[in-house]
């Protein structure tokens, strides 16, 4: 399995009211979600974004809410993966269960800049950045996950075992 | 080695002797909490699970208490929703508005959680029943449909952080005040993936409703639970509210913790973290001439009667300053019905605040209290990130009751010796 397409950055801390504010939760259908996503930090990522897009952040992407609403709505914009240094844990289990791939990666997180072309290899872990022609490597998804990924989520997963 | 206290409460609902930081286990759930919001996500994925009902009426909680009473009319359709799938199960602890309390408020008042409980609920702020002696966390809709349909969750067993407490806290420091100084210290992601174990014998200086706020903001500092020893104070607050058996865990002697700190309670002020994050704090003493439009007092951190009794005994006889909205949240029926009775609610009016029903409302930006750009407000809630309470280019200052109060009569971030 790999991703690649043009990245997305932003710092520390971006939170799940930011990823997705609250005046939106109130009518949760992916596609609409996608339209406000990342819009209080970033108002022109749903315009901007294209499929297999990534997006790169610093230390502890996802934190606050539990809303599964903000992985829901970075996968609904076609963003084929989130790269960060860390993850915090309740955005970390969604992502997972709902297939959106993540990766912890504090070297790539550093270094990759917005704009940059990246492409990642979620069976080694390993990720490029075609841009700089940089090299990283992150951590692989062990073989459940990546089949529960490939599932589109937990519940398809466990349905299809 | 031995075990945290959260390690053996994971242990025993795994059905193992022990466990390790790191190891990935399935633990019994002894309850499924979810609200207005998570709750239509959750019911979604438990219809593509293909599996009939859910695993024990009695072990789930849908509390309607984000965007209720109903904002708008999509709001209305997600309670519906919810309110559908409760009746259809015969859930037994379903509550929207007129018995419904804020969710993290409403079931240790309804005797919901006991000490040694391990709980899963589609709301960050689950981790409030630490202070109960509980192991609770909280997780996605997925999670919770899961939760509902088997009973069971996975977790990966966390290490924890030690906060050993000493000392009384000064007049006007609450648990909120402590909380703060601690995200403030070790910041928003210095408890990620761990466990947050509270201990020392200043814990016996703090009420439960003060520990129920400390455990609440164990989220807000990464923490995956934030937790209390089990001592006289818990002992009769569930006595006062359950009737379902508890059982007391206690961290080993030579439990290992990835840190140990020591807080003197008596050295403390009471403290505000400004915008946009909640480790952004500064003691009383530090922030300067700050004017505000909003207070708003309330929320699952502090809406509980000991808080709106703290700021009704600043806003006794005083009028809000011209100029600022106060709106006083009281997070449950009983709460707000024992406000009226003791007199709170009267201050609160005759001061010329606004007195809600019950709902989280302004916390999440969701109704009953939104910022406009550039407005500020001080607020008892627990998270101040950008465009929280309403407009992108809105500010959240957090505090306690007693500063949102003394606040409220300044019209300036005030502390309480301000005004009395």
């Amino acid at each position: 399995m790999k991703a690649s397409g043009k990245v997305f950055k932003y710092g520390d801390n971006v939170d799940t009211d930011v990823i997705i504010p609250a005046r939106y939760l109130n009518a949760p259908d992916p596609a609409e979600l996608a339209k406000h996503c990342m819009e209080d930090i970033d108002i022109d990522f749903a315009k901007n974004v294209k499929k297999g897009d990534i997006i790169v952040a610093n230390k502890n992407f996802g934190c606050g809410s539990s809303r599964e609403h903000a992985p829901i709505s970075i996968k609904a914009s076609g963003v084929s993966c989130v790269i960060a240094e860390t993850f915090a844990r309740i955005f970390y289990r969604n992502s997972i269960n709902i297939g959106l791939p993540i990766i912890e990666c504090p070297e790539a997180a550093k270094a990759i800049e917005n704009g940059d072309e990246v492409e990642v290899d979620f069976d080694s872990g390993k990720i490029y950045d075609r841009t700089k022609g940089t090299e990283y490597q992150g951590q692989a998804f062990p073989e459940f996950m990546q089949k529960i990924i490939k599932a589109e989520g937990l519940i398809n997963y466990i349905n299809n075992k | 080695m031995g075990m945290t206290m959260t390690q053996k409460i994971l242990a025993a609902h795994a059905g193992l002797p022990e466990v390790k930081a790191g190891q990935l286990i399935e633990a019994d759930l002894d309850l499924v909490l979810g609200n207005d919001v998570t709750s239509p996500v959750a019911i979604g994925e438990m219809k593509k699970m293909k599996v009939d009902g859910v695993f024990d009426k009695e072990k789930i909680a849908i509390v309607l208490d984000h965007f209720t009473p109903n904002k708008d009319i999509k709001s209305a359709e997600l309670c519906k929703c919810a309110k559908e799938f409760a009746y259809k199960n015969d859930i037994t602890n379903f509550f929207e508005t007129g018995e419904v309390g804020i969710e993290h408020a409403l079931l240790p008042e309804k005797g919901l959680v006991v000490a040694g409980n391990v709980v899963i609920g589609a709301d960050s702020h689950t981790c409030t029943y630490g202070a109960l002696g509980a192991f609770s966390t909280g997780v996605g809709s997925t999670d919770m449909a899961a939760g509902m349909a088997t009973g069971k969750a996975w977790f990966k067993v966390p290490s924890a952080l030690k906060f050993v407490l000493t000392g009384k806290p000064a007049k006007w420091v609450s648990g909120k005040d402590v909380i703060l100084h601690i995200i403030g210290m070790i910041g928003v992601d210095g408890a990620l993936y761990k466990s947050m174990e509270f201990t020392g014998d200043g814990i016996a200086y703090l009420s439960m409703d003060d520990r129920l706020a400390m455990a609440n903001m164990a989220i807000e500092a990464g923490g995956k639970n934030g937790i209390f020893p089990v001592d006289d104070v818990t002992i009769e607050y569930m006595k006062e509210h359950s009737v379902k058996e508890y059982t007391v865990y206690e961290a080993d002697e030579d439990a290992e913790y990835d840190e140990v700190y020591t807080i003197d309670l008596s050295k403390l002020k009471p403290t505000v973290a400004f915008p946009h994050l909640p480790e952004n704090t500064k003691t009383i003493d530090e922030v300067g001439d700050i004017k505000i439009d909003q207070v708003v007092i309330g929320s699952c951190t502090n809406g509980r009667i000991e808080d709106l009794r703290a700021a009704a005994n600043i806003m006794k006889g005083k009028k809000v300053a011209k100029g600022v909205r106060v709106i006083v949240i009281p997070a449950t029926q009983a709460i707000y019905l024992q406000a009226i009775e003791e007199g709170l609610v009267t201050t609160f009016i005759q001061a010329g605040a606004a007195v809600s029903t019950p709902t989280c409302g302004p916390c999440l930006g969701g109704h009953m209290g939104i910022l406009a750009k550039g407005e500020r407000a001080v607020a008892t809630t627990n998270r101040n990130f950008v465009g929280r309470m309403g407009d992108p280019e809105s500010e959240v200052y957090l505090a306690s009751p007693a500063v949102a109060a003394a606040s409220a009569i300044t019209g300036k971030i005030s502390g309480p010796d301000e005004v009395m």
